[in-house]
């Protein structure tokens, strides 16, 4: 009994310490009333995707940094205010928690990863804020399990369905190929919905899958599958998956005999990729992407420039998407002219044409963007702009 | 029609077999330490990796020729191996076999999680001057690589039965084998043949990590765990302590994964691997190479 007593005594003295601590944290200026729009920032700061969170939260500090010299949103400045989820979904809860109640934010900007954006969300949901995620790229996180949209929760990338269906669209209608096979990761499902939106995609458009084969991430011998896809003569090879696997079988293909064009998503995406395939065999190669520097659209080579003034480094699809983000978010604050999460969640869900780094954004009615995508081809190792896709 | 099947099949083998010389390479360590110590090496495969890395770095940093690498490869990995045995085994000779099973995979975490320290996670290849000549025979296609790595297989199989079967070392290695206690008695230095079994054993893998690294151009620390399962199949298949049962047993199971992902389908691949595991445990514990020797109680 007496333990027990302990026990309360011992919750209450640190609730009354935290309620004065987070008191003295909050005379500084108050959100909402104050001079300044208090903006959530919740990314991967340290851990093992902290290379995502980062990239992506520069983007996203150099969208403040502009709205504020242009005057601020509605007349107030953007105040930053920066969470860490240390790359853990459990963290992610907690730290949304803290961003809401605490330091009382109007919106939450992040988590890059899918899965912590899974636990971050149904906090900004409860207390009616909205979330803007850059660059996670599950279908799910926007929808509820009945299939119905969230209404708080926003993406700024393209989900990953969506790059089968243009890969497949430029296969048949731009490359002309009538016989594709598919190769593809039966342990990830980033993969396997790209092989099955791209599989529907292409029939719908005539054309026809000759066979389909599978590897598991880790492997490191195709030999066999490709053998296998050689005798089946297909136009070219469809490959969703990442750089680790895809380099090696690119390599393999070419030493089987395989020339045809292999095809791919933004998985490819890694200068790794054609070192270890080697330059010459990644002749004919494809693949979809949100981002390259080769780019060279005037608002792109701006936003090149300007994050390499800041930070003295090259930018990714990452900040890109971290700066979209940004810029869809203010502009949404602007319409609704309030600071109220609900207000400005109706406006996000109405952005429509707005001029973003690489192009026009709109959302559909699941929430997920229509937005600019490329097809890129290597010549000789190096990425160049194939086609450009206006959502 | 029958002459494109024949001409599968025949492909077919040719992938298999130059994936089975590398598992018998990693096979024959295992089933060399178990023979002597009746230990499952589980960081055998990292042995592997290690060698990959060495030989990474003598091509790519120092710029030596391949066989030069592959040779200072075996001896790096060599030394590594006698190290591991002198620091993490030997200690543990008379403690329960569960201790020394589990030291094992300790070793084996200790070198991937250094190797993700010292040289990044992050996939490394080797320089371009390896790259591969192709040759087209009759529309099977082959590769220089493939030739280079069953014919280096081939060698280090016989200079190993050479060695165990007609040197005073290969002599000792068997009789420690046989009877640990009474070769100690005939005057056998015991520590001293396992401390070579270690060496000889990972010498081999390393010589498939370099191999490999050279075939698939590519590298990483974790590179070492699934052909370490795969090859301990392999060894198990032909009998675990037997050294052709290794080779046969690694040769073996890379020709049915080239022939299941060829014929039925890639997504079989693994499956058919662990169900001859399973197989052979249920039917022919003993390998199929084994002799059916009766545990002495």
């Amino acid at each position: 009994m007496k333990s027990w007593k302990k026990v309360v005594g011992a919750v209450c003295m640190t609730t009354l310490v935290a309620a004065s601590f987070t008191g003295c944290g909050k005379s500084g200026s108050k959100s909402g009333g104050g001079n300044t729009i208090k903006v959530g920032a919740l990314f991967e700061l340290t851990g093992n995707v902290a290379n995502y969170g980062t990239s992506t939260l520069n983007g996203f500090k150099m969208a403040i940094d502009e709205v504020n010299a242009k005057g601020g949103v509605n007349g107030k400045k953007i105040e930053l205010v920066q969470a860490d989820n240390k790359s853990e979904p459990s963290e992610s809860g907690n730290a949304a928690t803290k961003l809401v109640t605490q330091d009382k934010v109007v919106a939450v900007v992040g988590p890059a990863t899918s899965g912590s954006v899974a636990a971050a969300e149904p906090i900004l949901t409860a207390n009616k804020k909205p979330l803007i995620a850059p660059c996670a790229t599950a279908p799910a996180i926007t929808l509820n399990k009945d299939g119905k949209v969230k209404p708080y929760v926003f993406r700024a990338c393209f989900i990953d369905p969506y790059q089968g269906k243009i890969m497949a669209e430029f296969a048949s209608k731009d490359l002309k190929l009538k016989k594709v096979a598919i190769l593809n990761d039966s342990s990830s499902d980033y993969s396997k919905g790209l092989a099955e939106v791209f599989e529907k995609t292409f029939k719908e458009n005539g054309g026809e899958i000759v066979a389909k084969e599978a590897f598991l991430s880790k492997d490191v011998d195709f030999k066999a599958a490709l053998t296998k896809l050689k005798a089946a003569n297909p136009d070219a090879l469809y490959i969703p998956g990442y750089y680790e696997e895809v380099s090696k079988i690119i390599k393999q293909a070419r030493e089987v005999g395989l020339n045809v064009p292999l095809l791919g998503s933004d998985g490819w995406d890694s200068p790794k990729l054609v070192e270890i395939a080697g330059k010459e065999n990644t002749n004919k190669c494809y693949f979809t992407s949100a981002y390259t520097a080769q780019d060279k659209d005037a608002g792109v080579q701006k936003f090149i420039k300007s994050y390499k003034d800041k930070y003295s480094k090259d930018p990714d699809v990452f900040a890109l998407q971290g700066y979209n983000a940004g810029l869809v978010l203010f502009h949404a604050m602007e319409e609704a002219k309030s600071t109220d999460g609900t207000k400005v969640a109706e406006a996000l869900a109405k952005t429509k044409d707005l001029q973003v780094a690489n192009g026009k954004f709109s959302y559909d009615e699941k929430h997920n963007p229509i937005t600019t995508a490329l097809i890129l081809e290597l010549k000789d190792g190096v990425q160049t702009l194939v086609k450009k896709i206006n959502g | 029609m029958d002459s494109g099947f024949m001409h599968q099949l025949l492909q077919q083998l040719i992938n298999g077999l130059s994936l089975g010389s590398i598992y018998a390479l990693i096979a024959l360590g295992y089933t060399m330490i178990y023979g002597i110590l009746k230990l499952i090496n589980f960081a055998h495969g990292d042995i592997y990796m290690v060698g990959a890395y060495i030989g990474y770095v003598c091509t790519t940093i120092f710029h030596l020729p391949f066989l030069p690498s592959l040779l200072i490869a075996m001896a790096g990995s060599a030394v590594v191996g006698m190290i591991i045995e002198r620091i993490a085994y030997r200690p543990m000779r008379n403690a329960p076999r569960i201790a020394i099973l589990i030291t094992a995979i300790g070793v084996s975490f200790f070198l991937e999680n250094g190797m993700i320290l010292l040289a990044s996670p992050q996939p490394r290849t080797f320089s371009s001057e390896f790259s591969a000549s192709v040759y087209h025979m009759g529309g099977l296609v082959i590769n220089s690589q493939q030739i280079i790595i069953l014919i280096s297989t081939v060698v280090l199989m016989l200079a190993l039965t050479y060695i165990v079967n007609r040197t005073k070392m290969g002599k000792a290695m068997r009789a420690v084998s046989f009877d640990a206690d009474a070769a100690r008695l005939m005057g056998i230095n015991i520590d001293r043949v396992i401390g070579m079994t270690f060496a000889l054993g990972s010498a081999l893998a390393a010589a498939g990590g370099v191999l490999v690294g050279v075939y698939y151009n590519s590298i990483d620390p974790l590179m070492g765990m699934a052909p370490g399962i795969k090859a301990f199949v392999a060894a198990v298949l032909g009998g675990i302590g037997i050294i052709p049962g290794a080779m046969v047993g690694g040769i073996i199971l890379g020709i049915v994964e080239a022939l299941v992902s060829g014929f039925i389908s890639s997504t079989f691949r693994d499956a058919a691997a662990f169900a001859i595991l399973i197989l052979i445990l249920l039917y022919k514990p003993q390998g199929l190479f084994g002799k059916n020797v009766r545990e002495k109680v």
